[in-house]
């Protein structure tokens, strides 16, 4: 009933400006992590050509990802971080969707608009209410010297790594519990009574069945999650400010707005990337896949 | 998300589904009716709903959005401190204050209009593009097709910092004519924007399907007539919840704005809230984040009666719930 060239004829406008401000730019990154530096301004001069490319910064790059070397500190600190902020994620958000999924009934309504509700409260409002309430003087010390569980109220916000992996669950944990919530919805409740009437204990039933059930939820909404924290630097300057709880992100950050040095913040882009590339496919395929699911 | 289609299993399920904890949830069903009845059931029977769950939902719940009512308290404070109340003041610190309040401190006044023309150009650009291109990609078939889907699917799995860095780059180096500024950061707005309409609007056309279309073109409609007297209109809820959430995740972001900044100028509030949290902040800060605040949740409110009203006689089990909508990306 459509002619054929319709389709596409729709598509080419989003397509284009995708490839112009999406593909070009990344190509743009490559071009100034392989190309060379204006001897009198030290700025770079990127290079659009495969032929052209220098490996110097890119190879000093790589040198410092070495064991020893400060990137790999750096990368070291940083995995460490996102991995104790996905498991505190987890074993916030794990029981909160399971109980939502599972058990609430009549508070269900509420407490899933509660739950949305971070969602539409912007992330730096959430860290400067979060910073409000760790400052020397807040409510947290506060309540910490009244209660006397210690005398001399803790420093929160100088280079702290408990708040800054704090800061990353507080922050990210509303988008681990949506996705989680959901996946734990589409588990089959007649799985769980055939578990129960085979005499299964509830324990039994939730470690054999809902738990096994559950793992491509929890796979996927940790990489939700662990993308954004892998490139996360502003939670780390809110909570800390301090070099030595710099992450990746804040090392790329540094190159472009402190330093002189854009190509080698081209370079560290560039590796990230590429560390990130199989978190990054796996989330589109499974997008894809429930994509093709929808359609069928 | 589809929570709304897990309620009614809920409540079918509820009782002999033996998971976890919840052992004798059946037997209640008379009893349920006195809330002191309820109450003494709770507390007399250790097992028969998992408290320890209940605990942990709710505290997490009051751990999220309590410290967001501290900081729009402190909005409110009347000394000059946002960690020591000294008082309450509705306006001081909104419009009061002579020199230090949102609307007279010109930094504070520009980051609130700044933030909101990204948001406002942005929902205007990536809307309408979004829709063309989730049209588009649905029903285009072939290599090229594939290709652009792969495309389309990027932006939503790149964490933003790459996406700012990369866009920082083709500015700076290629694309000239384009020095950071609004325009910039409009155009990465609209780029990081356009896969969530996408998603949003696909979702829809997926759950409509071709019928409607197909019987209004047996029925004599030209293709135009089909597209806009049929496909335009069901497609309308779906487009009402993509403006809702470019303007949504465009006032949030703060990296693409960063980086695409020309400087103060350029400030957005989160800019504003992110530059200002390192040094001394007055509870302006609290009052401009609050503003945003009240405006994301009205428009929250607004957007569900209008979204409520369109999809009104559409049976509530159909794939077309705002929530759901909103939630197109769940996994």
């Amino acid at each position: 009933m459509y002619p054929k060239w319709l389709w596409p004829v729709f598509a080419v406008p989003g397509v284009l400006w995708l490839i112009l401000l999406f593909l070009v730019p990344f190509y743009a990154v490559i071009g100034v992590a392989f190309g060379g530096i204006d001897p009198i301004f030290m700025n770079p001069v990127p290079s659009w050509n495969p032929a052209d490319w220098q490996y110097d910064s890119m190879i000093a790059t790589l040198k410092g990802f070495l064991p020893g070397n400060s990137y790999w500190t750096v990368l070291v600190r940083t995995t460490i971080y996102v991995a104790l902020a996905l498991a505190g994620s987890l074993a916030i958000g794990y029981p909160v969707a399971y109980y939502i999924s599972r058990h609430a009934k009549r508070s269900k309504g509420v407490l899933l608009a509660l739950l949305v509700l971070p969602f539409w409260v912007s992330y730096m409002m959430r860290m400067l209410a979060w910073v409000n309430l760790f400052s020397p003087n807040g409510y947290i010390n506060k309540f910490l010297v009244w209660t006397h569980l210690v005398t001399t109220p803790p420093d929160w916000l100088n280079g702290n790594p408990t708040s800054v992996v704090l800061g990353l669950i507080y922050g990210y944990v509303p988008y681990l519990i949506l996705p989680l919530l959901a996946a734990l919805d589409r588990i089959d409740r007649s799985v769980l009574e055939a578990a129960r009437d085979l005499g299964a204990s509830p324990a039994e039933a939730f470690y054999h069945v809902t738990l096994p059930l559950s793992k491509p939820g929890i796979l996927g909404a940790s990489v939700i999650i662990a993308l954004p924290m892998f490139g996360d630097y502003y939670t780390p300057n809110i909570v800390s400010g301090s070099p030595k709880t710099t992450m990746l992100g804040n090392q790329i950050d540094i190159y472009f707005h402190g330093g002189p040095q854009p190509s080698v913040g081209a370079s560290l882009t560039m590796l990230l990337s590429l560390f990130l590339a199989v978190l990054m496919a796996y989330y589109m395929i499974t997008i894809a896949r429930a994509q093709k699911e929808l359609q069928a | 998300m589809s929570a709304a289609s897990g309620s009614r299993a809920a409540k079918s399920g509820t009782g002999k589904s033996g998971t976890g904890e919840n052992g004798t949830g059946g037997r209640g069903r008379i009893a349920e009716r006195t809330f002191s009845h309820r109450l003494k059931v709770w507390i007399a029977n250790p097992w028969g709903h998992p408290r320890f769950l209940v605990i942990v939902a709710w505290a997490y719940v009051l751990i999220s959005i309590v410290p967001v009512i501290v900081a729009v308290q402190f909005s409110f404070n009347a000394g000059r401190s946002v960690t020591v109340w000294q008082g309450f003041d509705l306006t001081k610190w909104y419009f009061s204050e002579p020199a230090y309040s949102v609307w007279h401190d010109p930094r504070l006044q520009h980051a609130l209009f700044q933030s909101l023309k990204l948001a406002g150009l942005d929902m205007l650009i990536a809307t309408p593009l979004g829709v063309l291109l989730a049209i588009g990609l649905a029903r285009w078939r072939g290599p090229l097709a594939s290709a652009s889907n792969f495309i389309m699917l990027f932006p939503l799995v790149t964490p933003e910092l790459m996406m700012g860095v990369a866009l920082f780059l083709v500015f700076l180096n290629l694309f000239k004519f384009i020095p950071p500024s609004t325009t910039a950061q409009v155009l990465g707005h609209v780029t990081f924007s356009l896969s969530y309409v996408v998603v949003i609007v696909r979702g829809r056309l997926f759950s409509i399907g071709k019928q409607y279309e197909e019987a209004a073109a047996d029925l004599g409609a030209t293709p135009w007539e089909c597209l806009r007297l049929v496909l335009l209109p069901l497609l309308l809820p779906a487009i009402f919840s993509s403006l809702m959430m470019v303007f949504a995740i465009s006032i949030d972001d703060f990296v693409i704005s960063q980086w695409l900044s020309c400087g103060s100028d350029c400030d957005t509030v989160p800019i504003r809230v992110y530059s200002s949290t390192r040094g001394a902040p007055l509870p302006s800060i609290n009052a401009l984040a609050a503003i945003m605040v009240y405006m994301t949740l009205s428009a929250i409110g607004v957007a569900w009666l209008v979204h409520k009203f369109m999809t009104r006689g559409e049976r509530p089990e159909g794939r077309g719930g705002m929530m759901q909508n909103m939630g197109g990306f769940d996994m």
